[in-house]
């Protein structure tokens, strides 16, 4: 557990947010976007993780006309100005779906599963969407 | 240790808000404190009082409420996710003008940020879902 004040007597934990389904199919990639934004105004220490189908999140040319849904990858992009800079993807998941970096529509750390397994070690609280 | 719950699924079609009930309820009699439960996703459902099982079954509902009259917990239902899924307090239903409610009175309807202030406030978040 690494908890650090913060000015105010705020306490600043490490928050991790693991992404592990696709955009579309079920609306857990939306709601979780949802709390990482609303959350972002606690200034944490956050980070997020794609593993599995969830990598298809931060993918390039995602077209949602078909399916009648909004396209909310877009919304990735502007994790920046909120200060959420640390994304993680983990190799075997895009290996597996034939993705590779240049994919992606955001920077990222592409690492291991065993790699971010030990990321996962060290959060304080991970939500797992 | 003080724990925070939050629970992603609705009642019945999935197990995630029994197995946390059960988690609650246990984490409650050994004498830890549960700072809140959160309410996310299809989760929401589980406040809704029009929810009638057939006798023979567990009232989901009822029993969050029954555990919470008991331990005086506080079970949070997110508002953006209940607006997307038709659950209402008073004020909410009067805001969106709709002409009913339907959250059981030991809920309560509240932001994101009470997910946020839970992770933060408690020892753990233990997240039940899928």
């Amino acid at each position: 557990m690494s908890e650090e004040m913060m000015e105010g007597g705020g306490t600043i934990k490490k928050f991790c947010y693991i992404n592990r389904k696709a955009p579309y199919g079920t609306v857990y990639a939306l709601e979780s976007l949802e709390v990482v934004l609303i959350g972002a105004a606690f200034e944490q220490d956050v980070s997020l993780v794609f593993v599995d189908d969830g990598v298809f999140q931060i993918t390039k040319g995602q077209d949602t006309a078909g399916i009648e849904q909004k396209n909310f990858s877009p919304t990735y992009r502007a994790l920046e100005m909120y200060d959420v800079e640390k994304l993680y993807v983990e190799r075997e998941a895009l290996e597996a779906r034939g993705l590779s970096e240049e994919d992606l529509i955001v920077d990222v750390q592409v690492m291991s599963a065993a790699e971010i397994r030990d990321l996962l070690e060290e959060q304080d609280v991970v939500l797992s969407f | 240790m003080k724990f925070a719950i939050q629970v992603n699924e609705g009642p019945y079609t999935h197990q995630a808000s029994d197995t946390a009930y059960q988690f609650t309820k246990a984490a409650l009699e050994k004498g830890h404190e549960v700072f809140r439960v959160f309410f996310y996703h299809d989760g929401v459902n589980n406040g809704t009082r029009l929810t009638t099982p057939p006798q023979d079954d567990r009232n989901v509902i009822n029993r969050w409420a029954a555990l919470a009259e008991q331990y005086n917990l506080d079970l949070v239902i997110c508002v953006a996710a209940a607006q997307r899924r038709g659950i209402a307090d008073a004020d909410e239903s009067k805001r969106n003008g709709k002409d009913a409610d339907n959250i059981h009175p030991r809920f309560r309807i509240s932001g994101l940020g009470q997910l946020i202030e839970a992770g933060i406030q408690s020892d753990r978040l233990v997240v039940f879902g899928d």
